[in-house]
């Protein structure tokens, strides 16, 4: 007889408490979290008003009063990055839901009635793939404008294929279990089968995706603000503030330190976030950490 | 003086206690039968002795092989031990063998490892230990790859290898479950031949109570990790004299008591002449000449592909409330034929007519009436569940092609009166499926054929993957209903004693083809085909086994 190490499914408390003790999540979940909040935060309040130049101010390194320093137009650097968290986790957010909308449906569809569906599918993710995601995002939001709401779309459009491709990597090992098998012999068609037993079976594979193109998600609006097709002034972003602070650079380092450690930490935790969900849901990793 | 001596063995995992107090010895030249039910021991007993356990087992006792203490030798003792004179051969050699190296190199490599030998030398020992298990260099050169062998051809590599530097003891953890007994036969031929040329010591581990007995000198029987009965093999199952022997052995027998009515009706002269008025009715289930081709490799661009012809040209029927088995070896076709009657792959060409229409070339929808009554059991109790739904569900999953949808609390109610037919509580119906054991899902499994009240229920191995015991309440079971709800089963498989227990006629598939046809008790008695006959002479039959052995004996 082999050994059959039965993988216990477990309830809720058990996830709680492997969540908790796993470091990788534990970590990750306490910078996103923080992310979140200060994100929140800036709705009600932030330190100083951002829109409100005071050119006397200009260019000071941190101090008290300025915790991070202020930029060229006098602008307090805490406020706006503050204020840029809400931007970046808005874009990334919606940019993300647009990728699983489209690309889960389309894989799922695609792994459950293969032939030429399939293969339609699959080689126009290609033709999207075949393009720099970023230089595409620069040239939808060239041709629509720029703006938040453009970069959230030029984002997501890049964002369905990875799922899509994701989706049907995991429905196709799906679909062969007899599972599936004795669903058919029950009489149910593709659609609810896909429906009641693929996707919850590949739902932890897409979470984790999630977290990843959430991270990408945030440095593609970065890019794209950086060149100024991302969110307009005044409102502020982490691209943008790191654009206005690379002519001064030496002048001035902290205007581009912060808002580059805003961007790195936060990409830094979504990343840490998405290898605790994948260790705790994955069986095969359970048993080390 | 004993070759493997193990004594007061206590293996715990965690705070679970696996072993308790196992004593065990294999002598030089003897064989040694290790038998248990799923859990009890039997492959982490094995493990020991190679010291192949799981991080967190801790071992006390003693466990000496040839002098060497096992428990305290150090890796590298150990490293030199493992696969030098200790071999082991493993259950699935699919997965026993490295899928992207050739079997040459497989064989080879522990030669290398442990006799320094150069390449040429050990691909010579290597092509000789291929020559012995039976695959000449002539026919299955050594730059063959696992894929393009048969299960019982990899078996043998697996062996080969296990086998290669003359090992004092080999250990074989069911080195037969996976095959059929056709090649369960010629496999244990070969490890029987090896212990006799070598000297070795075998400790062979089967929950397989005739393969065991046909093999082994003496046996030990283990449940819950203890030691039942250890002794001579022909008197302890001879005279059975502890009471889970007796239980183990009266379940490798083990028949459905139940009188079949229609069978009655067979032998009765003249209730088989009233048959046509009492069954004006069609049969249940016709196949007409089915054949079903796959595309096979392309061997060149411009050719095309040769097609393998998986099911000949196939015809059969079964009445209502019928029981058939289709008996074959594994890759004769009979899966494909299933999965055809079920309409879940369609014939390349032929008809099959159920309640009297085609359901060949139907859609999906078309298709729902007949659905109702068609069913489905698989053989693995693992993976036919979606481990993310709840019992509910998954049981009440055929209501679906019901014309009339249940309410919530109807199903509720149908999916209570199913478990309950199977021997579940319907409190069972909030759980998961990995809350259950495998004999339990199996009952899940037929629950869930049939709630929906079917006339026919295809069974493709059902009890194949269970323990003896599990095995005949699940065989009762299937008995129970049949009698209770009319329904007619078609059952695969390759055991025939399975065969012999439930079923009224059996077919012989060979090769795509049925061969042979007949009732159940006259061709396993009176086999007619060559095939039919190959598979009546294989298959272990605990009886003849016992026999066999106290002849020997004397």
């Amino acid at each position: 007889m082999t050994l059959r190490f039965d993988i216990p499914e477990e309830n809720f408390a058990d996830i709680l408490v492997k969540a908790f003790t796993n470091r990788s999540f534990l970590t990750g979940f306490v910078i996103t979290a923080l992310v979140a909040a200060v994100a929140i935060v800036s709705f009600f309040w932030t330190p100083f008003d951002v829109t409100r130049l005071i050119i006397a101010d200009k260019t000071q390194a941190p101090s008290p009063a300025h915790w991070f320093g202020t930029d060229h137009f006098g602008r307090d650097i805490l406020s706006m990055i503050m204020i840029g968290a809400r931007n970046s986790i808005a874009v990334a957010l919606v940019a993300v839901g647009i990728g699983m909308g489209v690309g889960v449906p389309l894989g799922a569809f695609a792994a459950a009635r293969g032939g030429i569906f399939d293969e339609a599918v699959m080689r126009l993710n290609d033709l999207v793939f075949a393009f720099p995601a970023l230089l595409s995002a620069i040239m939808i939001t060239a041709i629509f404008g720029p703006g938040a709401l453009n970069a959230i779309i030029a984002i997501g459009i890049f964002n369905i294929p990875v799922f899509a491709r994701v989706a049907r990597a995991g429905a196709l090992a799906i679909w062969p279990r007899e599972f599936i098998l004795a669903a058919r012999a029950a009489g149910k068609g593709k659609t609810l089968i896909t429906l009641e037993h693929v996707l919850p079976n590949i739902v932890t594979l897409l979470l984790v995706q999630g977290t990843i193109q959430f991270a990408l998600g945030i440095l593609a609006e970065a890019g794209l603000s950086y060149v100024g097709l991302g969110t307009q002034p005044p409102m502020p972003s982490w691209g943008r503030m790191l654009f206005d602070a690379q002519t001064r650079m030496v002048a001035a380092p902290w205007m581009a330190i912060f808002p580059g450690m805003a961007i790195a930490i936060t990409v830094l935790g979504l990343n840490l976030l998405g290898d605790g969900i994948a260790d705790i849901l994955d069986p095969r990793s359970r048993r080390q950490r | 003086m004993s070759l493997l001596e193990i004594e007061n063995l206590s293996l715990s995992i965690g705070d679970t206690p696996i072993l308790r107090d196992v004593d065990l010895s294999v002598a030089p030249g003897e064989v040694m039968g290790l038998v248990g039910e799923s859990g009890s021991g039997k492959s982490i007993t094995a493990l020991t002795v190679m010291r192949l356990l799981p991080w967190a087992a801790r071992a006390t006792g003693r466990v000496v092989f040839d002098g060497i203490d096992i428990l305290a030798a150090s890796e590298d003792q150990m490293c030199a031990l493992r696969g030098d004179d200790i071999g082991m051969v493993f259950q699935e050699p699919m997965t026993a063998l490295n899928p992207v190296k050739t079997i040459g190199e497989q064989v080879a490599e522990g030669i290398r490892w442990h006799t320094r030998a150069s390449r040429a030398d050990a691909e010579d020992r290597a092509r000789k230990m291929l020559d012995r298990v039976g695959l000449p260099s002539a026919k299955f050169p050594l730059s063959r790859y696992p894929h393009e062998l048969s299960g019982g051809q990899r078996q043998r590599v697996v062996i080969a290898i296990a086998c290669a530097l003359k090992p004092k003891l080999l250990i074989a953890d069911e080195p037969t479950t996976a095959l059929d007994v056709v090649l369960q036969a010629q496999t244990l031929d070969l490890l029987r031949d090896l212990v006799a040329e070598n000297r070795m010591g075998l400790l062979l581990i089967s929950h397989d109570l005739a393969v065991v007995t046909e093999m082994a000198d003496r046996i030990t029987i283990l449940r819950h990790g203890e030691v039942m009965e250890t002794g001579d093999t022909a008197r302890t199952l001879s005279e059975q004299l502890h009471p889970y022997t007796r239980q183990l052995a009266q379940a490798s027998m083990h028949v459905p008591a139940l009188a079949r009515t229609h069978e009655v009706g067979q032998d009765n002269p003249q209730l088989q002449a009233a048959k046509p008025l009492l069954q004006v009715a069609k049969p249940l289930l016709r196949v007409e000449s089915v054949t079903r081709d796959y595309p096979g490799r392309r061997t060149s661009l411009l050719r095309h592909a040769a097609s393998i012809r998986a099911v000949d040209d196939v015809s059969f029927s079964i009445d209502a409330g019928q029981s058939v088995a289709l008996v074959g070896r594994s890759g004769c076709g009979k899966s494909t034929l299933a999965r055809m009657v079920l309409a879940l792959d369609g014939p390349t060409s032929g008809t099959i007519r159920f309640r009297g229409q085609v359901i060949t070339g139907k859609s999906e929808a078309e298709l729902k009436p007949a659905r109702r009554d068609m069913q489905v059991v698989f053989q693995d109790p693992y993976g036919s569940f979606d481990p993310r739904q709840k019992v509910e569900k998954l049981v009440a999953e055929p209501l679906h092609v019901l014309e009339k949808k249940p309410t919530n609390a109807e199903r509720r109610e149908m999916v209570a009166k199913a478990l309950h037919e199977v021997g579940l509580s319907p409190r069972d119906m909030d759980k998961y499926p990995h809350e259950f054991s495998g004999g339990q899902r199996q009952r899940l499994s037929i629950a869930r054929a049939i709630i929906t009240r079917p006339k026919l229920v295809v069974a493709d191995e059902p009890v194949s993957a269970l323990d003896v015991s599990i095995r005949a309440q699940i065989l009762d079971l299937f008995a129970e209903l049949n009698q209770k709800l009319g329904v007619a089963y078609l059952f695969i498989t390759h055991d025939l004693t399975v065969a012999r227990a439930i079923t009224d006629q059996v077919m012989i598939m060979h090769d795509g083809r049925i061969v042979e046809r007949g009732r159940t008790s006259e061709v396993l008695d009176h086999p007619q085909s060559e095939a039919a006959k190959a598979l009546v002479a294989a298959a272990p039959d605990l009886h003849r086994a016992i026999a066999r052995r106290l002849q020997e004996q004397g």
